[in-house]
């Protein structure tokens, strides 16, 4: 579905990636893992559309999404959260959702400002839609009307996380979801993101630095270390090549 | 929350006015303002159309600066393409019946008003803050430097201004300051109820969303081009609107009237009363307009009306009312609707605790 190739992007000296390439397969879980400063969060930069590679493509369903603006990949069904999160802050919980619902809703200038009618209706199903659906399912209803900034940050990631659930994805591209958490609230997001995948059938792209998570739940994992991609397969082929275990694991160990 | 109204359905608790305090506030208002050329002065009533006519103005401000957080400081401008438009229009158009030509000319003057607004709202896609005020006060001064031209001002009247049309309705001409203070009332309602619409539905919470993070915006879906555009044509647009009226409202209008000191007025207005809020406007243009009448007529008692006095007591005028804004500012960085919005809340959990 989604298909990075040769991507090679760099900060003045600093060279963020160096020729990643691989492929998340539709409907499964994708890892992506590298020690501090690998190059995790650029890659997502780039695959939704804030940086522009210097060199590679990005396709998404076949076609070449590599010079999109970030709003036409959103538009095509691609969803992110952020690794330091990035809701409106000002917003209640409920209106950084609805955000979510932009580009599946048709309400123009005019019928925004008649409201009643065809705006109203529109606005109440997405209500309804994102109630049953997103709020529910997430376990948010307590807090909707709450302002961003009343949450803890566990909370906080649980509504990004919502507002990207509300856009209907076909691929979520989460960053960092469980860092800063506790055991309990990461056992609570690692079977959000597992349900999410089966109920909806949502393919996922995940960047995370807890090991157990990701070898729980990913199915396919990419590795990276120093913007160069060491190692890429099957969370056993991962754990067991030599050069991840060097970079990686050993330094956890 | 605490609070004793729960909601039955989703169109319940999507409803602005979710509580009788509001509703009888708003109703009141209105109420308020059909009874008010019963019982008003003219001089009352020349300041109730003064502030509807700046009301709508203000209005558009606060779309793009404080929905959308673009500043400007140049949309007086946008006013006096209302006022101008409508004139020159008028006068072209003589070949309309003279009930029809404001439906004409009113909505070609907010549109080429709008389509301006597009124009300059052009570098908000490349530079934010002081950055973009000063763009936009740049294109102010070149929009009243070609109304002063010598060359257009067979049609403008260059810098000594113009004689203005008196609006015909269908065959109602509104020929007296009370006729006018309906249609201006009329206009600025719609204008603050469509505000308020709009921020219910998905154009309005993408402004938001712009205003408070961009990127994040873009990450759902959001076009920053169209939208920025959009929030620069919208608020563009209505100071158009006010500009119309102010052309009809008054006999003449010149250049002069729509300098930087109208732009500044206007957003002065909206820091005053509250950015960002619907009512916000409302307050603002209420203390820009009032407190200065306040303030005359008190020192005009204070000098027992002696003229000679009040040749000094003019310049106290302006000095009081800075620091009166000044004031409120320091106490009230959000504006007025703050305060109201406290009084709402307290009003709301009577008579269980106070807060
Ligand atoms: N906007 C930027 N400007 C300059 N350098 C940057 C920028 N963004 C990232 N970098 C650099 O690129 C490299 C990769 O950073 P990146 O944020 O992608 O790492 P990461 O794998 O996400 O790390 P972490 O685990 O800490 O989130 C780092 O050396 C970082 O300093
Ligand atoms: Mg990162």
């Amino acid at each position: 579905m989604l298909s990075v190739s040769d991507l090679h992007l760099s900060f003045g000296g600093i060279k963020a990636l160096q020729g990643v390439s691989f492929d998340v397969r539709e409907g499964e879980i994708t890892g992506v893992i590298g020690p501090n400063g690998a190059g995790k969060t650029s890659l997502f930069n780039a695959i939704s559309g804030f940086y522009a590679p210097s060199e590679g493509t990005v396709r998404f369903d076949g076609s070449d999404i590599t010079g999109l603006a970030p709003d036409k990949r959103a538009q095509l069904g691609m969803a992110r959260t952020f690794q330091n999160i990035a809701l409106f802050r000002g917003m209640t919980v409920l209106d950084n959702i609805k955000l979510g619902g932009h580009t599946r809703l048709k309400t123009g200038l005019f019928s925004a400002f008649r409201y009643f009618g065809a705006a109203r209706a529109e606005e109440l199903e997405l209500r309804r839609d994102i109630e049953e659906r997103v709020i529910d399912f997430l376990e948010i209803d307590h807090i909707r009307k709450y302002p961003i900034t009343m949450l803890p940050y566990g909370l906080q990631k649980r509504v990004e996380l919502a507002r990207a659930l509300a856009m209907k994805p076909r691929l979520l591209m989460l960053d960092e979801p469980v860092a800063g958490m506790n055991r309990e609230e990461t056992a609570d997001m690692a079977r959000f993101i597992l349900d999410v995948q089966e109920q909806f059938g949502t393919t996922i792209l995940l960047v995370e630095h807890d090991m157990h998570m990701v070898m729980d739940i990913c199915s396919q994992i990419v590795v990276l270390n120093f913007g160069q991609q060491i190692a890429a397969g099957t969370p056993d082929e991962v754990s067991q090549n030599p050069a991840v275990i060097e970079a990686y694991l050993g330094a956890a160990a | 929350m605490i609070n004793g109204n729960l909601k039955a359905s989703y169109g319940a608790d999507e409803r602005v006015l979710n509580n009788r305090n509001k509703q009888m506030f708003v109703y009141g208002c209105l109420l308020l303002l059909a009874l008010f050329p019963l019982f008003a002065d003219d001089y009352a009533i020349l300041m109730a159309c003064k502030m509807g006519i700046l009301l709508i103005a203000v209005v558009g401000v606060n779309v793009l600066t404080g929905y959308t957080g673009l500043v400007s400081l140049g949309h007086g401008a946008f006013v006096a393409i209302g006022a101008y438009a409508t004139v020159v229009l008028s006068n072209l158009f003589t070949a309309l019946p003279e009930g029809v030509l404001p439906f004409v000319v009113v909505p070609c003057a907010v549109a080429i008003s709008a389509l301006v607004g597009i124009v300059v709202g052009l570098p908000s896609l490349r530079v934010k803050g002081l950055y973009l005020a000063v763009a936009t006060l740049a294109a102010s001064f070149i929009v009243n430097f070609l109304i002063e031209q010598e060359l257009f001002a067979p049609w403008t009247g260059g810098v000594v201004g113009i004689n203005t049309p008196v609006p015909n309705l269908l065959g109602w001409e509104l020929d007296t300051k009370r006729e006018m203070y309906g249609l201006i009332t009329v206009l600025a309602v719609l204008t603050l109820l469509g505000t308020q619409n709009l921020f219910r539905t998905r154009v309005g919470r993408a402004f938001i969303a712009i205003r408070d993070r961009d990127y994040s915006a873009e990450i759902l879906g959001i076009s920053l081009l169209r939208y920025k555009l959009m929030s620069f044509a919208i608020s563009a647009a209505f100071c158009g609107l006010s500009g119309a009226l102010f052309a009809y409202f008054y006999a003449r209008i010149l250049p002069e009237q729509f300098e930087l000191d109208l732009s500044l007025e206007l957003v002065a207005a909206l820091i005053v009363g509250g950015m960002g809020r619907t009512m916000g406007p409302v307050f603002g243009v209420f203390i820009v307009l009032i407190v200065p009448e306040l303030i005359k007529i008190s020192m005009g008692f204070a000098t027992g009306g002696d003229l000679e006095m009040q040749r000094y007591t003019a310049p106290v005028q302006e000095i009081v009312f800075g620091l009166i804004l000044v004031f409120f500012l320091l106490k009230e960085p959000l504006g007025i609707n703050q305060i109201t919005d406290r009084i709402l809340r307290s009003a709301n959990r009577w008579p269980f605790a106070r807060g």
